[in-house]
Formats: structure tokens, sequence, C-alpha cells
């Protein structure tokens, strides 16, 4: 393989014949690189292709089978983050590392080696984040911060140790499009001020804006080295997936009449740090799909329990074809054809450890009378988990097997198929592909197509504004728990998208007013 | 026939103080358990078993003070069984919990079948010779035994642990989120088992507090609930250390009101006085739990769950 | 070193065989303990294990005993199992046993010296509803006010016994009894007799009514909505959600349930066994129930046979005490010892146990 030459720098961080395996996985096999001192290094892969398993070595949470790694020229095996913390390696992970109920100050000193007094840690905090135009308050409870913010606590208590490394695994996942250019800008400062930046992603763009080298990894191995200023983005992400994909199609037709009207919908969160909805308005139309962007934790889980029925609404608030039904719960509203698909497939979608058959009871009971008189009829369940199966070509040894047994992919075309073959009238979903590989992303987008052409309307809520614009009729954004006023999908820019997540009742007013 | 002349104030008071110093030994060990994220129910078990440790040790030797290091070894000892479980083997916390609860109680009538009937020797009081004769003053604040200004000073150093000291903010990062702990590199397991013993050597202390000071005889069960009294009062004092005081002395205060009823012998019935502190203690749980979104923030949020590392 | 990984789905085979196991190891860790005590440890297994049901001397006694001691187990194991499967965590089963009994008792004693066939079955009644009620209180306190109802069941306990100790030396007291604490004897009162269905068996109707509680339970959970339902809310309780499940009606229904089953044990038991309320009534099966239903796995066919075996270890128990001395406490410890094992054991259902760590490179 191709030994990195390039700018003529010498190599910070070297891996070299890296392997590790778990139970019936080689996350990593043999894998080389190397990242040079004043460089943005990405390491690009699809979900699964062991990035994460990777960092973690480099970060001390997980030991390499075999293979060697050196830092700043010396052996580098840390067993544990504080040796990596302590060798100048910094982290900022992908699902927070951060303890809600402690303020931003505490949090800080969690992630540091020798923290100083909290009082002059908040000082310091105050300085370094008015200095990397990252503005924080030490005091505040981490509970109440937006993802960005978060993320800015990650970022700082990073920038506080002076690292010589900073790893970010997939950092703009949470992030608005403005915030992203915000963190963009800190990173380019840091690496001329002399820290490299290992940076994982599976976003083609954001590397090509960014780094000066990239590797990519696939199914645990390095497939190649790309220079990603001068490689396609094609190119990558051929390397990337390693095939051609089946690219969705639409037919855009006209819509029919008002499936799912929702008006002035407020509901407070059940949890003490979630987000209220607050005066959440939209009609979906047969045939339509509307997309709903917005950055994770603004009321998305939120708004699927009020359409699903796990949380009811003030009488008025939601109509299904003209009839009123915020007062039903899950099951009469999909006696009724409201279907929906969590984002969260094992433990709200599925029962981790029951069997496929019982999870296609799980909602399936009602329309697909699987329940005479209270008596469960397992002949017929068994039936509809095996046409979920076939239908949607779900790998699994069988229908008996515990839904946890299956890969996040398999279990995310369970979970749609399963609501998709009980016809809906209208379907709502939160992040259909979220952590899917290519291909089953792939096949799931088209199954939402093809069901809203055959006459369903859809709501799509996902992080993935790409996946949105792929297949939304219409667009909306959730920002704090307010959605926008839903906005034809096609000619829509990504300024325009960036401003409606930045603020969305401004927006709504700049709306109606324009 | 009433005679409520016949209560003494003094008396009440310090008897209330020494009816409150078992349970509010437990709770503090069982804050500081649940603040890592551990619901431990075998408060109950932990302080028979120091109850009785602490009993024959003191027998064995004539000496309180090895009486009371017995009982902190034998509550600690048995709640590492505990720890293995939970925090090694995975297994359900309020199941193993439960177990430990009868195991404990079983084990420490089998430990005590010599022992009933015997004496120990007394446990002395403080005496600051002028002071403690300060009427009132004197033998309700300077007239205890050490081990009721051991369990405020315990408190105290709770409270000091959890606002001033890194460790303390580590044990509260493991029960707030113990996967977030382990990505930062803190051994949440280890960090848990040592929470665990320090609640099992608390509840034993507490146990020998009332078998070689408040009662000071030996007789099975004789802790009579007041584990999972200790147990409710974490959760009145909301997981901190001034409240759960507070909770533990408004409790010993029923306690010793309703004895003190009794033996003044009000119009009520004995059996009903002899549960008001359960009746009280299940309406104070009530008050406090109503108010949902503040019950919710003040919990450990890892409270109860299983750790396991997947990496 | 030692590592557990976790198994992609639960051992089927691990989670049969581990209670088998469990009793294994504590018949070799409570033998250690009783070689401590100073007794022969195989003597002392087998006359806790085998003595009562086969030895010349004892079993025409005791092999009744078995059914009276395990029929009251499995009752209120049955009952308790619902909830633990649904996460709904009852624990002051000893409670609603007492006032079950109670409540039966009070019916029996207020219609003396009457003879009538409805008087039964109006207890029986009764002792549910007492049981039901009792329990209906934390399941209360859960639902509306968010209390914890692991600590309110169980601080119920102490104050159904006071209760307990207030009926037996005033309201119920026998009016005939000169003056002792206890009621009326209800055997002596044939109306309200809970006798042996079949002579010399020790089938009474408690017995009779915990193997309908099997039974009715095995169908509830593999056939019925609700048991579904049930091992859904415990398993992933936001899935149950998103099914439609209310967790507070699961609540209500779990605690009513095991609350009505504690109760009628209660009511079985003081009207047959024990015959009287009596301040010592209550000897702790609501809280063994607790080792049975988790010994059974929380399965109704597994119960039955935990509460047979739990019910051996009572006998077995008496036994070693009155031949060898054994203290009672120690079949107390033993029976603890027993739920450490399962518990522990468990852990083979959902990981695997891998030895040898790797050397970081």
């Amino acid at each position: 393989m191709r030994r990195r030459g390039g700018w003529g720098l010498k190599a910070l961080l070297e891996i070299d014949g890296v392997t590790k395996t778990y139970p019936g996985v080689v996350a990593n096999n043999s894998v080389s690189f190397s990242v040079g001192e004043n460089e943005v290094h990405a390491l690009l892969g699809e979900n699964g292709a062991g990035k994460s398993t990777l960092v973690k070595m480099i970060y001390g949470l997980v030991r390499p089978d075999s293979g060697v790694m050196r830092f700043q020229g010396g052996t580098y095996a840390p067993a544990s983050p504080h040796e990596a913390r302590r060798a100048g390696v910094a982290m900022v992970f992908q699902h927070f590392s951060l303890f809600e109920a402690l303020n931003v100050a505490e949090n800080v000193a969690l992630g540091m080696e020798e923290p100083p007094p909290m009082r002059t840690l908040a000082a310091r905090i105050a300085e370094v984040s008015e200095e990397y135009g990252l503005p924080l308050d030490p005091s505040r409870v981490v509970g109440d911060l937006s993802a960005g913010e978060r993320q800015r606590v990650e970022i700082i208590r990073c920038l506080l140790q002076d690292p010589k490394l900073l790893i970010m695994d997939e950092p703009t996942s949470v992030l608005t499009p403005q915030e992203v250019d915000i963190l963009f800008e800190t990173l380019r400062k840091l690496r001329e001020e002399g820290t490299s930046i290992l940076y994982i992603s599976h976003k083609l763009e954001e590397i090509r804006a960014l780094c000066d080298e990239a590797t990519v990894l696939r199914l645990g191995e390095v497939v190649g080295n790309v220079d990603p200023k001068t490689d396609s983005a094609r190119q990558m992400a051929e390397m990337m997936v390693g095939a051609s994909l089946m690219t969705p199609s639409r037919d855009s037709g006209s819509f029919g009449e008002a499936k799912l009207e929702v008006a002035g919908l407020s509901i407070a969160s059940s949890s003490p740090f979630g987000t209220s909805l607050r005066d959440v308005s939209l009609t979906v139309r047969a045939g339509e799909i509307l997309g709903v962007g917005g950055v994770a934790g603004n009321g998305q889980d939120e708004l699927l329990a009020a359409l699903s029925g796990e949380a009811l609404s003030t009488p008025g608030t939601l109509k299904l074809s003209g009839q009123d039904v915020s007062a039903l719960g899950p099951n009469a509203r999909r006696a009724l054809g409201l279907l929906a698909a969590p984002e969260e497939r094992l433990g709200h979608a599925a029962a981790p450890d029951m069997s496929l058959v019982e999870n296609a009871l799980l909602t399936g009971g009602v329309r697909k009378k699987l329940i005479a008189s209270g008596f469960l009829k397992w002949t017929e369940a068994r039936r509809f988990a095996d046409e979920v199966i076939g239908q949607f070509d779900v790998r699994t040894p069988g229908a008996d097997h515990a839904a946890r047994s299956l890969s996040g992919g398999n279990l995310q075309k369970f979970v749609v198929g399963r609501e998709v073959l009980q016809a809906p009238e209208v379907l709502v979903v939160n992040q259909p592909t979220w952590g899917v590989d290519a291909a089953a992303a792939a096949s799931i987008r088209q199954a939402l197509l093809d069901l809203a052409a055959g006459g369903a309307a859809l709501v799509v809520i996902s992080q993935d504004l790409d996946e949105l614009m792929e297949i939304s009729d219409s667009f909306s954004v959730l920002s704090e728990g307010r959605l926008t006023q839903p906005r034809p999908a096609a000619g829509l820019t990504v300024d325009e998208i960036g401003l409606m997540m930045g603020g969305a009742h401004d927006m709504g007013v700049a709306h109606a007013a324009g | 026939m009433t005679d409520l002349a016949a209560i003494n104030p003094t008396l009440l008071v310090f008897a209330l103080i020494v009816a409150s110093t078992p349970i509010l030994l437990a709770a503090l060990g069982e804050l500081v358990v649940e603040r890592s994220g551990v619901l431990n129910l075998g408060v109950e078990g932990m302080m028979i078993v120091g109850a009785i440790c602490g009993f024959a040790a003191a027998y064995e030797s004539q000496s309180p003070l090895l009486g009371f290091a017995a009982a902190a070894l034998g509550g600690a000892a048995l709640s590492l069984i505990f720890a293995f479980l939970t925090q090694f083997l995975l297994s359900n916390q309020v199941a193993t919990g439960l177990a430990l609860t009868l195991f404990g109680l079983g084990l420490a009538a089998m430990l005590g079948q010599n022992y009933s009937g015997e004496a120990v020797p007394a446990t002395p009081r403080l005496n600051l010779g002028p002071i403690s004769d300060i009427p009132f003053v004197g033998r309700v604040v300077f007239g205890h035994d050490w081990v009721v200004y051991f369990s405020l000073l315990m408190a105290a150093l709770v409270w000091a642990f959890f606002k001033y000291t890194r460790p303390g903010l580590i044990l509260r990062a493991v029960g707030e989120n113990h996967d977030a702990a382990h990505a930062l590199g803190y051994p949440v397991v280890a960090i848990r088992v040592a929470a665990i013993a320090f609640g099992g050597a608390m509840a034993g202390l507490g146990g020998a507090y009332i078998s070689l000071v408040r009662v000071p005889t030996w007789t099975e069960g004789m802790t009579a609930g007041a584990g999972w009294i200790a147990l409710a009062i974490v959760v009145f004092g909301a997981w901190r250390s001034g409240r759960v005081v507070l909770g533990a002395y408004l409790f010993g205060g029923v306690t010793i009101l309703q004895l003190n009823l009794q033996a003044a012998g009000v119009a009520m019935s004995p059996e009903l006085l002899s549960a008001s502190p359960y009746l009280i203690t299940i309406a104070v749980l009530v008050v406090i739990s109503a108010d949902r979104s503040r019950a919710a923030l003040n919990a450990p949020a890892a409270l109860g769950r299983t750790f396991h590392a997947s990496s | 070193m030692i590592r557990l990984e976790r198994r992609s789905e639960p051992n089927r085979l691990f989670a049969g065989i581990t209670p088998v196991l469990a009793v294994v190891a504590t018949m070799i860790a409570g033998g250690a303990m009783f070689a401590a005590l100073g007794a022969d440890p195989f003597v002392t297994i087998r006359t806790i294990f085998w003595d009562p049901l086969f030895s010349e001397q004892f079993a025409s006694y005791s092999r009744p005993q078995l059914l009276v001691k395990a029929g009251p187990l499995i009752l209120i194991a049955i009952g308790l199992s619902l909830g633990f499967r649904a996460g709904v965590w009852n624990i002051g089963a000893e409670g609603q046993y007492i006032m079950g009994a109670i409540a039966g008792a009070a019916v029996a004693l207020a219609a003396y010296p009457l003879e009538a066939v409805w008087i039964f079955p109006a207890m029986i009644l009764a002792g549910a509803i007492g049981g039901w009620a009792w329990a209906m209180i934390p399941a209360i306190l859960r639902t509306r006010f968010n209390t914890n109802e692991i600590l309110v069941s169980l601080l119920l306990v102490y104050v159904a016994e006071q209760v307990l100790a207030s009926a037996s030396t005033s309201w119920l007291r026998n009016p005939e009894g000169a003056g002792f604490p206890g009621s009326r004897n209800l055997a002596q009162y044939p109306s309200a007799a809970n006798n042996e269905i079949i002579a010399g068996t020790g089938m009474h109707w408690g017995v009779a009514a915990a193997f309908i509680a099997v039974i009715a339970a095995y169908v509830l959970l593999s056939r019925h909505i609700l048991g579904f339902n049930i091992r859904l809310a415990g398993q992933a309780p936001r899935a149950a959600r998103f099914a439609g499940v209310s967790p507070n009606r699961l609540v209500l229904i779990c605690f009513g349930a095991s609350g009505a089953l504690a109760g009628l044990a209660g009511l079985y038991e003081v009207a047959g066994p024990a015959r009287q309320i009596s301040i010592d009534f209550n000897v702790g099966y609501g809280f063994t129930a607790i080792i049975v239903a988790f010994l059974g796995r929380l399965h109704p066919v597994g119960i039955l046979f935990a509460g047979l075996l739990m019910g051996l270890t009572y006998i077995g128990g008496e036994l070693a005490q009155i031949m060898l001395g054994l203290p009672a406490a120690a079949i107390q410890s033993f029976q603890g010892m027993l739920l450490f094992f399962l518990l522990a054991g468990d852990v083979f259902t959902n990981f695997r146990v891998r030895f040898g760590g790797r050397v970081a490179a």
C-alpha cells in the first residue's frame, strides 16, 4: 500500500499493521496509515467499516490484537484514555461523552488529566472559548445546552490540554450548516497552531472542504489513500462503497386529499432534558413525502411520539383524513391507518430480546388481525414476520431469532418493512437509514418512495439532509420544538436550509411576510 | 390514663438522636452507592449482619470499639457479594439486593444464636465535665457517644467529598452516565465496587449502633425495617447529605415520639402508634415524589442500570 | 483474564439448566456452611432433601407437608412473577398475605356460628379483595404520585404486621379464649374450614388454587395479549409504550393480581394449616416466594417446581432442626444462597465467558 509522501512533513502518528477482531467480526485487518504534523487527516468509510474501533485503539479504549502504533517517533500503546491524553491525544466523541446533570466546568474537568481548581478552570474555559469563537458559560448545566453547544464543551475540553493530535468522530452529524462552518474555522486555526487532526466522517463534501489527506476504510481494511483536494467525490464514494448503488427514483406526480393535518400542536416533553413541541402545524397529502430536517435533539423524538400516539395532545390538534385522533392511543391510530417507525431500533421500535415473530406482533397486531378476543394467533404472526423478512430482504437465519441478533441495517429493514406491509394511510418515520449500510439505506428509501407512489402520505424525520433532498416533496425544519412552514423541496439551497435550521420561528415569520 | 407531662423534653431529644443515628449511618452509605449509579436494596441485610458482627466482636473482646470495626467489616464483606454479582456477573440489582437482605437476615440469625440474652460493655458517652452538665444543651449536644458525632462528621465529609473533591466528581459522573465515564477512561466497575463496599461498611456501623448502643442486646430481626427506612430517606433527601440528615432525624423523632406517647398511655391504639413511623415515611415519600420533574432531576441518571463495556 | 462477551441472543439451554446448577452449587456451599456449624454436611443435605420424602420414619408425616408448604409459595410467586416480568416490583407480598388472611377470617368470624355453604366462597372472595386492596396502595401511589413501589410495598409489610397484632389482640380475638391473643379456631368451624380435599395428601383448596394459577399464568403469558404486553414492558418499556401498552395500567394489573393471589394464599392458610389469626401467623412466605419466583425463572411451570423445592427445604429444615439441632436460621441463609447462585448463573444465559485476555502488541 501507498505510504504517505505528500508535503514532506514528518509523521506524528503511525499505524502499522493493526488488527482487531471481535467474535465473528474482523473490525480492523492489518490497517496501516499515518497522520503527519500540521495535517488534517480524514478517515473515510461507511458505517461498520471499522473507523470507530480504530480510533478507540488510538485513544486507549481498546487494545489491538496485533500491530504497532508510533506517536512522535516513539512506541505508542496506551493502556487507557488517561495515557493517551498524557501523550497528547484528545478526542471528541460522536455520541458525546458528557454528563447532563453536571455543569460545563465539571464536564471539562472530567476530561482533563490534571485540572486546575474549579474557579481557575472556569476562567480558562471562558477565555479559550472566546479565543476560538465558541462562546460557552462554564456554570451552565450541560443538559440544558443544544447539541452544538455540547460539542463545544467537548472541543474546549480537548483544547485546554494542548493536544498534539485531536480525534473528531463524525463531528458534524449534530450541527447546522452554519455551525459546521464555525467548526471548520476552528479546526483550520488549530492546524495552523500545530495541532494535527484525525477527522472521521462519511460525508465526502466535508472532507473535500477540510482535509489534506484521506484514508479510506472498507470492511475493516484500508482500500486506499486519496488526496481529497484533487480526487473526485465520485472516486472516493466508489472506494468507500465498493459497488455501484441503486439510486431511488421519484415519480413526482400530483397529490391527493389531505391525509394528516396537525394544527397548533404543543406537548411538554416528558423528560427533564427533552424538548417540548411548540405550536407545530403541518399537512401531508396522499402521495406526498414531507421531509422534516433539523439537528438532533430539537424535538424529533417528541414529534414522532405525538404522531404515533405515545404522547396525546389536546383535542382538535391532530386529524387523520379529517377525523380527530389527538386523544387516541397508538393502537387506535394504527387501526385508522396512522403508523410510525421510531428512530431507536433496539428498545423502541423493537424489543431486543424478543424474536422477530414477537416483534412483528408488536405493531402488527391490530391491522394484520393477529389477535382474536385477546388471544394471540402465533401462526398468522409468524406468517407476517416471514412476509416482512422475505419482501424486505432481511438477512436472518429465521423469524425465531432475537431482534438484537440482527445487524443494524437488517433490523431497520425489518422495522420499516413491518410498517410498510401494513398498508398505512400515513407513515411517520424517524431517521429511517441512521447507521445503516448504503445498500440497505437505498432499498429503505425506495420502499418509502413506493409507498408514497401508492397513495400513502409520509412524514420522514431525518438529520441527513442529502437523504431528505432525495426523497422529499416538501421540506420543513424542527428547531427547538418549532416546525417551520413546509416549503417545496425542489430548488431549496443549502443556505436556505441552514437559515431554516438556525431559527425556525424567525424564518416562519419571514416567509409569511415575504 | 394519659400523662403527657411525664415526657421529658431533654430525654426526648436525646433519644431522638440515638434513634436516628443508625438510619443516618446506613442512609449516608446508600447515598454514596446510589450516587455512583447502583441501587443496593440489601441495606437491611447488611445492617443486621453488622448488628450481629458488632455484637459478637464486642462481646468476645469486651471492646465496643472493636465491635464497631467488626460491624463495618462484616457489612462491607456482605456488600461485596452484591458487588461481585451486580458488577462482574451483571445480575439484576433489584433482585440481588433483595437476595442480600434475605440472606443477611438468615445469616445474622444463625451467627447470633448463641448471643441472645447476653450483654456487652456500654459505649461511653462523651464527658466534657461542666459543659456536659449544662441543662438540656449539655446532654443533647455534648452528651453523646462518639458514634453520634462520627455519623454527623460523615455527613459533612460526604457533602464535602461531592462538592469539593475530584474523586467525588468522578463518582457522580459514573452515576450519571457510565458509558461516557468509561469512554473518558474512568474505571466504572472499580469505582462502583468501592462505593458499594463503603455503603456496606456504613450499613454495618448503623446495625451495630442498634445492637451495641440503642437496645443494647441481640435479638433476631432487631433492625426491624431500619434498612428500608434508610433507603426511603435517601429518596427523601434527594441524594443530598444535608437533607438525608434532616430525614433521618425526622424519622427518629417520629419513632421516639410514638414510643413516648405509648408509654404515656395516649388514647390511641398502640399498634397504630407502632405503625406510624412507617406510615409517615410513606407519606413523605409520596410528597417528595409527587413533583415528578424535580425527583427525576435529582436522581442519578444511571441508577440501577447495568454497565457492560462493549469494547 | 476472564472476559464476558454478550451473546447475540439469550442462550435457551443455559436459561434452563441454570436453576439446576444453582441448586447443586447451593448444596455444596450450604454443605460447607453446615460443616462450619459442626454438622455432617452429607447427613444434613440428606436430611433436608431426601428424608422428608423417602425416610420411612418421617415421610408419612412430612410428605403431605410438602404440598401444604409449597401451595402458598407457588400461589404468591405466580402473582409476583407477572410483576417481576413487567418490571413492577411488588416485594410486599408478605403484607398482602396477612391482609388477605385477616379479611377472610373476619368474614368467617362475623358469620360465626352460622353454618352455610356460602361462607367459604365469601371468605375466598374477601381474602382476595383484602390482598388486592393492600396491594393497590403502592400501585396507586406509584401511578398517581410516581412513588417508589418497592419501598412503599415493603414498608406496608410492617404496617400489616401491626394490623395483625391489633386483630389478634383485640378486634378478632376469641371472646372465649380466656384473654389469650388469637382468634377462634377456624378448623373447628366446619363452614369456614379449609380442609384437605383428599385426606392425608396435604392437598387443600389453596393447593388446588395454586395449580389453577400455574395453568392460568401459563396460558396468559404464552397465548394472551396481556401476557405479551407484560413481557414486552419488562424487556423494553419504550417499545411497550410504542405498542400501545399503558405503563400505569400494567402497574395496577400486576399489583392487583399479585396482591389478590397473596391474599388468597393468606386466606387458605388461616382457614387451613394455621387454623387461626395469631400474632405470629405470618412466617415469611411472602419473602420466600420472591426466591421461588426467580428460581422458577419467572415461568409458571418453573415456579411450580421451585415452589415444591422450597417447600421441601422448609420441611427438611425443620427436620434438620429436630434431628441435628441445626438452627432455624440456617435454612433461611440456605435459601438466600440459592438465590445468589441463581442470579450469578444468569450470566451464562446472556454472556459467553472467555478465558485468556489478549495482550496488546
